[in-house]
């Protein structure tokens, strides 16, 4: 059974008037299985932010169709940017998402508690790093309990020692909550770290050059000479 | 600089007007210009029969039934066309036409059309400042956060759970800024409105005033409800607008 069926006839950039708009999906398909994590490898402006903005239902102008296992998939989606709102504190965050009243406040503050955010749940978010920031927006993505979730380079522009912590937590609440997870990045390291399943897309429209599943085990993950290997596999396809 | 040097600054300045107003008061001695003391005793003497009081309440009144009128139907408009493209073509050149049309020919047209009443005098008061309103708010809708919108989008946020906590707080600063300029607008439109078409309140007695000559009386009630007004600002909308603004760095 899969988690997603994603099937794109067709997908063109709205170009200015009088010229002819870029084709940036065109007979695609991919298919991903129920608690698959699939990393989508490919150089940035290629359309990997369209294709997840089109499986959260943000993007509808194109043909084709997006398919669910469940009849009603809760989907949590970590952008680029932590798009949080400013003006409510880390806590109302959070909850922003969940049934209003006492066990949602209850849910929000378990999960700060669990992304190692409790003691500032009062604060606003612009007075944290956006590594905190960060955290936070998975805190929101994870409290709805998400049966899918799409994540957007969520760990970019953040020092090593820094993506490597998301990293792990992001593991870690996987490990709690299984999700079928469709996580966009164009580091191979990250994705090899991360994923069971590394797609790699390329050209225009966009083809699949490589579909890698890896089975890892957690301590092959964290050895330098297997990330080697595996980049090595993917072969010179895609940069990173 | 401090807010007690800066209070005292303030005191200090307006001590100085007082004080150049006596001097010219002394200086031209008519009855014409009054002196600071001329009008405190015709402010008290207005305060004492109750007239002075009762005419501020029902101005009062109607500033703030033709303001919250004006907030709210202009704040829909104003939301409405910087939400649609469409829209804002064919009706934002009504917008445009309303806002240069002087308030007086609004006010006159309004008694000729709905006859000398308070409905008449609220709506006029009203169709003046609602332009203003909606162009402010058409600004701050055009300028929604579209990262925002798509984040309630996707988390599935009820509409009203959105407009709550993802709309409305985008547009506090747009609000606040014609909810400023819009106070000072309607009161000074509703003086005219009273002047020219009803029996009781601070445009009506400045009328009054006016037909005697008697400027102490003006100055009495003009400086009075100034006071009033400076009050609401201060002691209401400032306060909200730095309880809106507390999430800020």
């Amino acid at each position: 059974m899969n988690a997603i069926a994603i099937e794109i006839a067709e997908k063109r950039y709205r170009a200015p008037a009088g010229e002819a708009g870029r084709e940036i999906f065109r007979g695609f398909r991919l298919d991903i299985g129920a608690g698959e994590f699939v990393a989508l490898l490919g150089e940035s402006g290629i359309g990997k932010t369209t294709l997840l903005n089109i499986v959260a239902g943000l993007d509808r102008d194109y043909r084709g169709t997006v398919r669910f296992g469940a009849a009603a998939p809760r989907v949590g989606y970590a952008f680029q940017n932590p798009r949080l709102l400013p003006w409510r504190t880390v806590l109302q965050n959070v909850a922003l998402p969940l049934p209003p009243g006492a066990e949602g406040q209850r849910r929000a503050r378990a999960m700060l508690e669990e992304v190692g955010l409790g003691e500032l749940a009062d604060a606003y978010p612009e007075r944290l790093s956006l590594g905190q920031q960060r955290r936070v927006a998975l805190a929101r993505a994870f409290a709805i309990e998400p049966d899918v979730l799409l994540m957007d380079e969520p760990f970019v522009s953040l020092d090593e020692a820094g993506a490597a912590r998301l990293r792990d937590l992001l593991r870690r609440l996987l490990a709690g909550r299984p999700a079928t997870v469709l996580f966009v990045t164009h580091d191979r390291r990250e994705a090899v770290e991360l994923a069971s399943r590394i797609v790699v897309l390329e050209g225009t429209p966009v083809r699949i050059v490589r579909d890698l599943p890896l089975a890892l085990t957690p301590a092959e993950r964290a050895n330098a000479a297997c990330i080697d290997e595996v980049r090595a596999a993917l072969g010179a396809a895609a940069p990173g | 600089m401090s807010t007690q040097k800066r209070l005292l600054l303030t005191a200090t300045s307006l001590l100085a007007l007082l004080l150049l107003w006596q001097i010219a008061a002394l200086w031209v001695a008519s009855r014409l210009l009054p002196g600071p003391s001329e009008v405190f005793e015709a402010m008290i003497r207005a305060t004492r029969t109750g007239v002075l009081p009762e005419s501020i309440a029902i101005t009062l009144a109607r500033v703030a039934a033709s303001f919250l009128i004006a907030m709210a139907l202009g704040s829909a408009i104003g939301i409405a066309l910087g939400r649609s493209v469409a829209l804002n073509e064919l009706v934002g050149p009504w917008v445009v036409v309303l806002l240069n049309l002087p308030a007086l020919v609004v006010i006159i047209l309004c008694y000729v059309w709905f006859g000398l009443t308070e409905v008449a005098a609220i709506t006029a008061v009203a169709i003046n400042k609602i332009p203003n309103v909606a162009v402010t708010m058409r600004e701050g809708a055009a300028a929604l956060s579209r990262d925002l919108d798509e984040m309630a989008q996707v988390y599935r946020l009820p509409r009203l759970r959105a407009l709550c906590h993802v709309t409305l707080p985008q547009l506090v600063p747009f609000f606040a800024a014609s909810a400023r300029s819009g106070l000072a607008l309607t009161w000074k439109i509703v003086l005219v409105v009273e002047l020219l078409g009803r029996s009781n309140g601070v445009g009506f007695e400045l009328q009054t005033a006016f037909q005697l000559f008697d400027v102490a009386g003006i100055l009495a009630y003009a400086l009075a409800f100034t006071a009033v007004v400076q009050v609401i600002e201060i002691g209401l909308l400032q306060p909200w607008e730095r309880r809106a603004n507390r999430w800020r760095r």
